[in-house]
């Protein structure tokens, strides 16, 4: 009895460790599922900017850095041989960043809502950020994305110097990771000693001047080649970003390492340019509507003069019945400032000047002028400014106040605007720089990465998915974060799907593509400043 | 009466998963080791879940059998488009019986069955690839079934009695692929319910031509288990009026213990050899959709769409020794899912169970039983097909490969007097 008592429990416990494990046919946790080719990914090691860091919703915050592309990627690289992948993350998930305990940077921005279930737009999340900069992260480092840097910034000396953050010579983010105050991103990237590398960079050497309306200068136009002095709000000169290019590069396969570049996107693919409409101006606006006869009054006198002057393209008037276009400044215009005074002194005496001032160099917004997403809360709002100064000139209060109606009678200023002109700047810029990323690649065996190619499809129409279609439109095309500019963590999971097909077509590697559908796309919350 | 509660208590704490659906085929440790098959097999009490219209065959005054299991199952889950895999890590459930019957007469018995014929336990690791399905679940259900069996000719026997079901269920899942609260938690939901009761029925009839050949026939109804008293919790959702608040909410929702029929024979091949074949028939039809409503006016409608399934059993047992016997068995077991519903929650297809088992008689009036289902699942390749993201009209499928295996083993006690 006894016995058969135990031949049944060793029955029992032998079936149980044999029969309880399934076996996939081919399981893919082992080794030999997904090959990494003549690519080596033990240690992926990744330099960029802000899009490498995983910035979005115009922040750095620690669960958008856990969906940067970098670390995606190093998540598909696990199945073929990829280690562990380390990142800056940031303290908190709010993404504002402290300098000797003082908010120098803002919190993300989250969508908010009117609290009865309608979302209204971006606002910044609320609560105190406990990312210090002068807190270093002394982890050994994967991934050396910097928010802000520009291809010149990578090589600079003193970039992650604390001390240099307030004057704006230094990066906060870099001084929370340098291995010195004097070190550069590109040595300490180099050092991490990746087997297999991606380089992203040269974005903000366009974006600052496109973002910026343009305010600032081309440095291809200037023949400037000075990294040092190329200033904000600019385009890099092209031999700038060539030479300094070459440079990274060299640095990143020095020893041997494989690797991916990656190329710049047009400016007008992001919703940070294509949100905002040239024509915005809605006469089902009864606001809008109620102003349009005084508005029409006024332009009246203008428009003959313009035709006078031989330039009826500038006319301006207001449709009842359809949008009408912004009214832009647009300084490449002849300037007839006093052309205009002349014209409108038998009106307005000795403040004609004043007033002519700001038409001197205005025309109706076309389809081709790129409108700023910051600009669109301040579209028909008074310009205070402006009001002042043609108070000051001697207009009285309610006709200075008509005058002074930003994109109606204010025209939207340069800083606006980024208009066929300076867009074809970046455009040229833009395509200098691919060039040479596609040469280099070329040149060094690395694959080449088309994220123009890829963000324009996103643009056009929207890429589609396991559960929806990604595209670029503002706040629900889950493409791009509430910033406009950067992508969301679905965004990113696309970008790392369009590099993760480069790498295995340049190395024969199989690594898999990631389901974008399970990487979040806007953060809905109220709790907001 | 002690040992009844402590054997309630048992039930309502245990857990199970295997099995189409979520039917846990483990009411008899001698009728499990013979593929489970038993509408036409008089070996003891247990014939009180088998066939009510059994229990005026047996031959002793007063018969009691009891018994439990422990059901050891796992799933794995991966997809080879995206790397992504994941493996249960479920309790072992602990699915129990007890069967007492009493002949009153030489025509007619009286007895009483607890039995958990409904159940099902998977835990995946939270936040899964397919948390936004399931996370985890445990389902569980306890019947109490008193019986009365009468011989109504020489040949022909009947029984039947109600059924008092006893339901709970734990659900939890994410609320979708991506929501989460502003720290990055996932949002979530979890319902909760338990003591859920109900009514249905068994019925059975028995036909026995001669000493060898017994047919038999049994009808058990449908039970819908409504849930309205449970509680659903919401937790990490954000701040925002654009998603449901986080806190407690009242929810309904029903859930379908579908009717099962079964026909079968036996026959005495010898004195000491004895064959069995069943045929089950479950209405899982019955089961279409399940949708949980919230006090908070959120529906959750989830399509399930199952389809009538069978199974087909066989059994032997063989008097090998005075006081051993042993028993083996096979059946197929067709799953009720239909391709394109196969959710996470119930990651079953058609299956292969292998029995073996054997009873030991130790005194004149006990005997120890024991057995061992070994469940062998295909791989299968299935989709969830039926998922959205809120907002969009584009259908999210969950797809990937599932392989899974279940090993039951039991041990049971019959008195005979």
């Amino acid at each position: 009895m006894k016995n058969n008592l135990r031949y049944i429990a060793l029955l029992l416990a032998g079936v149980a460790i044999v029969g309880c494990e399934p076996e996939f046919d081919n399981p893919i946790e082992d080794a030999d599922t997904y090959t990494s080719g003549e690519a080596d990914f033990s240690k992926f090691v990744t330099v960029g900017n802000s899009l490498t860091a995983g910035f979005a919703d115009g922040a750095l915050y620690r669960s958008a850095q856990q969906n940067s592309f970098p670390a995606i990627i190093a998540g598909q690289m696990e199945l073929a041989g990829g280690g562990e992948f380390n990142q800056p993350l940031m303290d908190d998930n709010l993404g504002g960043l402290l300098l000797n305990g003082v908010q120098i940077l803002p919190n993300r921005f989250v969508l908010a809502s009117d609290g009865a279930g309608t979302p209204v737009g971006p606002a910044v999340l609320n609560g105190t950020p406990t990312t210090e900069t002068t807190e270093k992260v002394t982890i050994s480092l994967n991934n050396f994305g910097v928010p802000g840097a520009r291809v010149y910034h990578l090589p600079a000396p003193n970039y992650g110097d604390p001390a240099g953050v307030p004057a704006g010579t230094a990066n906060p983010y870099f001084a929370r990771f340098s291995s010195s105050n004097s070190a550069t991103v590109i040595a300490d990237a180099a050092a991490a000693n990746g087997t297999f590398f991606t380089l992203w960079i040269g974005n903000n050497d366009i974006l600052g001047y496109a973002t910026s309306g343009g305010v600032g200068v081309d440095n291809n136009e200037t023949m400037n080649v000075n990294p040092a002095t190329q200033g904000s709000n600019s385009i890099t000169n092209n031999n700038v970003f060539a030479g300094v290019y070459q440079q990274l590069v060299a640095a990143m396969t020095a020893n041997g390492a494989k690797g991916a570049l990656v190329n710049i996107p047009d400016v007008t693919s992001i919703p940070f340019f294509t949100t905002v409409p040239f024509a915005p101006l809605d006469p089902t606006d009864a606001t809008f509507a109620a102003q349009i006869p005084a508005l029409n009054a006024f332009y009246q006198d203008l428009n003959q003069a313009f035709v006078a002057f031989g330039f009826p393209e500038r006319q301006v008037s207001f449709s009842m019945t359809a949008a009408s276009p912004l009214v832009v400044r647009d300084e490449t215009l002849v300037d007839i400032t006093p052309q205009l005074t002349a014209a409108l002194t038998p009106s307005f005496g000795p403040a004609a000047g004043a007033i002519a001032e700001q038409f001197g160099q205005i025309r109706p917004a076309n389809s081709s002028d790129l409108i700023t997403f910051t600009s669109a809360p301040i579209i028909g709002q008074l310009n205070q400014d402006n009001l002042t100064r043609l108070v000051n000139a001697g207009i009285p209060q309610q006709q200075a106040a008509l005058l002074s109606a930003n994109g109606l009678t204010f025209a939207m200023q340069d800083q606006n605007v980024l208009t066929q002109d300076e867009q074809d700047r970046v455009t040229a810029a833009q395509q200098a720089y691919n060039n040479v990323i596609q040469q280099l690649a070329a040149d060094n065996g690395l694959a080449y990465v088309d994220a123009r190619a890829a963000l324009a499809d996103v643009a056009a129409g929207g890429v589609g998915y396991n559960g929806g279609v990604l595209t670029s439109t503002y706040a629900n095309g889950g493409a791009f974060s509430l910033d406009g500019v950067h992508p969301t963590g679905r965004g990113y999971a696309f970008t790392a799907n369009v590099i993760i097909d480069a790498i295995n077509a340049q190395y024969g590697s199989t690594l898999p593509r990631v389901d974008i559908g399970n990487y979040p796309s806007v953060q809905p919350s109220d709790d907001v400043q | 009466m002690n040992k009844l509660k402590v054997f309630v208590v048992l039930c309502l704490i245990s857990t199970f998963a295997y099995a189409g659906g979520y039917r846990v085929s483990t009411q008899s440790n001698k009728q499990l080791a013979m593929g489970h098959t038993g509408v036409a097999v008089v070996n003891s009490a247990d014939i009180l879940f088998f066939n009510p219209a059994g229990l005026v065959h047996l031959e002793n005054k007063l018969s009691v059998s009891a018994g439990g299991f422990g059901v050891f199952s796992d799933v794995k889950y991966q997809n080879e488009d995206f790397g992504t895999f994941a493996e249960t890590d479920s309790p072992a459930g602990t699915p129990v019986y007890l069967y007492a019957t009493y002949k009153i007469t030489e025509d007619f018995a009286a007895g009483i069955g607890v039995y958990t014929p409904y159940g099902s336990n998977v835990t995946w690791p939270t936040d899964w690839a397919g948390s936004h399905l399931v996370n985890e679940i445990e389902l569980s259900a306890i019947f109490i079934q008193p019986t009365l069996s009468y011989q109504l000719f020489d040949s022909v026997s009947i029984g039947g009695g109600p059924i008092l079901a006893i339901g709970g269920v734990e659900f939890n899942r994410n609320a979708s692929r991506t929501l989460t609260d502003e720290q990055g938690n996932r949002s979530n939901i979890a319902i909760e319910d338990s003591g859920v009761t109900a009514w249905g029925w068994s019925a059975g009839l028995m036909f026995t031509p001669s000493d060898k050949f017994t047919l038999g026939f049994n009808y058990r109804s449908l039970i819908d288990i409504e849930s309205e008293e449970g509680t659903a919790t919401f937790s990490n959702f954000p701040n925002s009026s654009l998603t449901p608040d986080n806190g407690t909410t009242g929810f309904t929702a029903t859930l379908p213990l579908p009717a099962e029929a079964t026909l079968g024979i036996s026959y005495k091949l010898s004195d000491k050899l004895l064959l069995a074949f069943d045929y089950n028939r479950a209405f899982w039809s019955e089961y279409n959709s399940l949708d949980i409503e919230f006090d908070n006016g959120i529906v959750s409608e989830n399509p399930r769409n199952y389809k009538d399934s069978s199974t087909y059993r066989f059994g032997a047992q063989y008097q090998a020794l005075d006081n051993l016997v042993v028993r083996a068995g096979y059946y197929f077991d067709e799953s009720p899912v239909r391709s394109g519903y196969f959710a996470p929650e119930t990651p079953r297809n058609d299956s292969n169970g292998y029995t073996f088992g054997l009873s030991y008689q130790i005194s004149p009036k006990f005997a120890i039983d024991a057995s061992v289902l070994y469940l062998r699942f295909k791989e299968i390749t299935e989709s969830y097909d039926f998922y959205f993201d809120t907002g969009s009209p584009v259908a999210a499928p969950f797809e990937g490969t599932y392989k899974s295996s279940a090993l039951i083993a039991g041990l049971g006690l019959t008195y005979n007097m």
